[in-house]
């Protein structure tokens, strides 16, 4: 069974090193604007929260995509853009309700788990990101990140 | 200059309301680093040293580091450089978070700070675009409301360094607070800011860092990062129990001045340290940007008169409003911090200086009716009441704005005042630990523990054991340190990562960072080069060897009891011995051979 990238927000620190360490491998810089994990931080409610694509099973981004862009790596069982196919009409970034893919330079762009070594996991010291088999993440906590990834995204959206 | 640098600085004129971007002189960058090095050199340069810190034409820069904003794990810092208006020194003030980075991707290093606004200004950067905005609506308020408005103008993801009230009203060791509990707390930088009416700067961006060799640059970050995980005080010490973990082990050696350091042990130390902080009151550890050892503390007071909630103690905190002040009560203690952060105060010269009352009313020089309420060593109360004061300059809070040194002085007792160069000292009595009183004596900004950290050799063995009693190794050990840490600051990088790593890994995150080929001998005369400048602004702004120097108490009452009874601290000969290592004369003034030697 391919590894799931999986989220314990209790853990997270808020130290966004994930930011810089995945925009670093896929955008040659570090520039946590296009990082594909992003990390929520309320100070006030001591409220942390990392914000990774969760490679939905019944994934909206591929049904989306006029161009046959978006595709499953069975490898990684993760959904990863044919960036030579993609004309930037943003319909993935649209249908995506965690948010979980940008547009840059043309492009639409997100987590393809770096090729099943994520950058983001190997660098993260409190270990709320983790990359282990999809069962070890139990249902009902899986369920209720991503629900709460839903909420945020909503809320920040215009 | 395309690597780690951004490559720009920012200059606002506030009197003309103008701003200017200049590129950053990539050989410069290279000789001081980045952040304190490089904006000391800008300052000294163009800074007349004997002017009043107050002044219009007193400049402060706000400054990253190369490695500020890349993945170099704890490389969040940026540092405040001016002319301090507590000592007159130049002043140095350090501070993490999320802004220095953000002032990076929004397309700046640095950020030079000359004259006085007519009115209120927040300065804004979106992108590389500056803008210099009317902030009357802000003038008065507190950081917290400061930060939520700007959050509600500008958008949720600016980030932001502000004063507070404290600031506005010039109190002489106002702090710059970001990201709502972070300080630049020391020397008064607040007051600066305040003296050019600037309120607040907010930075957004979406820009990006490279590195020079990013595949060295990625093993050098892992190697650091597994090095901070491993190590005994960044990986379990200060993540399980913050800075303040050192409460019961400074105590423990003697070394905790308690009461205005009229006795080096506290017998409430238990109740206010870091054990009890993390049992008590701490909700979850709070994270600088890319660090890995999260020593933050979100706190929260659940019940009582003090109920409420924020960020710290940290260790130098529940010192000053803890055992300096004789409070075992941890909740009024925190209460006080709180105030702190949302006044912008620094909260060591703030409990310093209190304490420091406290012993001039213990002493009969100073009367209860003049401050208008008890003021004894213990009273969580009238700690709480004066820290508003002394934010607001309220009341006696508007004399004890002034700090200790002057403090102490107005009442014919400047032998009270327990700091060196006006500047109050931190939380270890010299007395038991002999290194930490050569630092205090020799630091630039004054009595200060952060630019040369004997206590890692002298009670946490870290790189190497010393004794603490004793004289011997301790001035070349305290140069290596002041050199080091220099170079540290000057890089972005927080000066804990050095509990686990040192100089060759410092020079290959910024080698493989920056492109430059620093080694460890280049770094560590980079360090030496920045604490020289410091030194020669403050020769030329009237400093001598009799300023390098500590309180009569220190010199010459022995330490009552505990661990180190007997103690005072032989500062002559460990002087004498600094200076000659320094290449200094026997003035303290550097040689024409050491400052050739240097490029200076």
């Amino acid at each position: 069974m391919p590894k799931t990238l999986l989220v314990d927000p209790d853990k997270c620190t808020s130290c966004r090193l994930c930011e810089l360490v995945c925009s670093g491998r896929n955008a040659d810089a570090f520039q946590p604007a296009r990082a594909h994990v992003r990390v929520t931080i309320h100070v006030d409610e001591a409220f942390y929260f990392p914000r990774v694509c969760l490679q939905c099973d019944d994934a909206p981004c591929i049904d989306a995509c006029p161009c046959e862009a978006l595709v499953r790596d069975p490898r990684t069982n993760a959904v990863v853009i044919l960036h030579d196919k993609c004309n930037d009409c943003r319909a993935c970034e649209a249908a995506c309700p965690y948010g979980a893919i940008r547009c840059w330079d043309d492009r639409a762009w997100k987590c393809a788990l770096c090729d099943g070594e994520p950058e983001c996991v190997r660098f993260c010291a409190p270990q709320a990101l983790r990359f282990e088999s999809a069962d070890s993440w139990p249902a009902a906590a899986r369920q209720a990140y991503s629900d709460r990834l839903r909420e945020l995204v909503q809320e920040a959206r215009p | 200059m395309t690597h780690a640098y951004v490559g720009k600085l920012l200059r606002v004129d506030l009197g003309r309301r103008q701003t200017r971007t200049e590129p950053l002189d990539r050989e410069l960058a290279r000789l001081f680093i980045g952040g304190r090095g490089l904006a000391t050199k800008l300052f000294s340069n163009e800074v007349d040293p004997n002017i009043d810190p107050l002044h219009p034409a007193n400049k402060l820069i706000l400054a990253a580091g190369p490695l500020t904003g890349t993945a170099a794990p704890c490389g969040s810092r940026f540092m405040v450089v001016t002319k301090g208006p507590l000592t007159g020194a130049i002043a140095s003030s350090n501070c993490g978070g999320d802004f220095g980075p953000e002032l990076k991707y929004a397309g700046y290093d640095l950020i030079v700070f000359d004259g006085v606004a007519k009115e209120p200004t927040v300065l804004v950067i979106d992108d590389g675009k500056a803008e210099l905005r009317p902030a009357a609506d802000l003038w008065g308020r507190n950081v917290h409301e400061t930060e939520d408005i700007l959050h509600d103008q500008l958008g949720r993801d600016f980030k932001f360094v502000s004063i507070g009230p404290a600031g506005e009203k010039l109190v002489r060791f106002a702090a710059i607070i970001n990201d709502k509990s972070r300080a630049a707390g020391r020397s008064g930088v607040g007051a600066v800011l305040g003296s050019k009416k600037v309120k607040a700067v907010a930075v957004r961006g979406t820009g990006g860092l490279t590195a020079a060799d990013p595949a060295g640059f990625r093993t050098t970050c892992l190697d650091v990062l597994d090095k901070l995980k491993n190590g005994a005080v960044t990986g379990t010490g200060l993540p399980r129990f913050g800075t303040a973990i050192l409460v019961n082990v400074i105590n423990e050696h003697g070394a905790f001045p308690t009461h205005n350091f009229q006795q080096g042990q506290f017998a409430g130390a238990e109740k206010i340290s870091g054990e009890t902080i993390a049992q008590q009151i701490l909700v979850r550890n709070r994270a600088c940007m890319s660090c890995p050892i999260a020593c933050g503390r979100v706190t929260a007071i659940a019940s009582g008169p003090y109920r409420s909630h924020g960020e710290g103690p940290e260790y130098e905190t529940i010192w000053a409003l803890g055992a300096a002040v004789g409070v075992s009560d941890l909740a009024a203690a925190t209460k006080a911090n709180y105030i702190c952060n949302q006044l912008g105060l620094d909260t060591i010269s703030a409990g310093a200086t209190i304490a420091c009352a406290m012993e001039l009313v213990e002493k009969g020089v100073l009367t209860e009716q003049e401050i208008g309420f008890p003021l004894r060593f213990g009273d969580g109360e009238a700690l709480v009441r004066l820290m508003t004061q002394i934010g607001y300059r309220e009341g006696f809070g508007d004399v004890l704005a002034e700090g200790g040194a002057r403090l102490a002085a107005k009442y014919g007792r400047p032998d009270l005042f327990m700091g060196v160069k006006k500047l109050e000292f931190p939380a270890y009595d010299p007395r038991g630990i002999l290194g930490m009183g050569l630092q205090y004596a020799t630091s630039n900004r004054g009595a200060c523990h952060v630019r040369g950290y004997m206590v890692s050799a002298e009670i946490l063995g870290v790189p190497m054991k010393m004794d603490p009693h004793t004289t011997a190794g301790k001035a070349a050990v305290n140069i290596a340190f002041q050199n080091l840490t220099a170079a540290v600051d000057s890089a972005g990088m927080c000066l804990f990562a050095t509990f686990s790593i040192g100089a060759p890994e410092l020079a290959a995150l910024l080698k493989t960072a920056t492109g430059f080929d620093y080694d460890v001998d280049e770094l560590l005369q980079a360090g030496d080069r920045i604490w020289n400048l410091e030194k020669l602004f403050n020769l030329r702004a009237g400093f001598s060897r009799a300023d390098d120097t500590l309180p009569p108490r220190l010199l010459h009452e022995p330490m009552p009891a505990g661990p180190a009874a007997g103690k005072t601290v032989p500062l002559t000969e460990m002087l004498d011995e600094y200076y000659r290592l320094r290449g200094w004369d026997d003035q303290g003034r550097p040689t024409p051979e050491k400052l050739a030697a240097l490029h200076l």
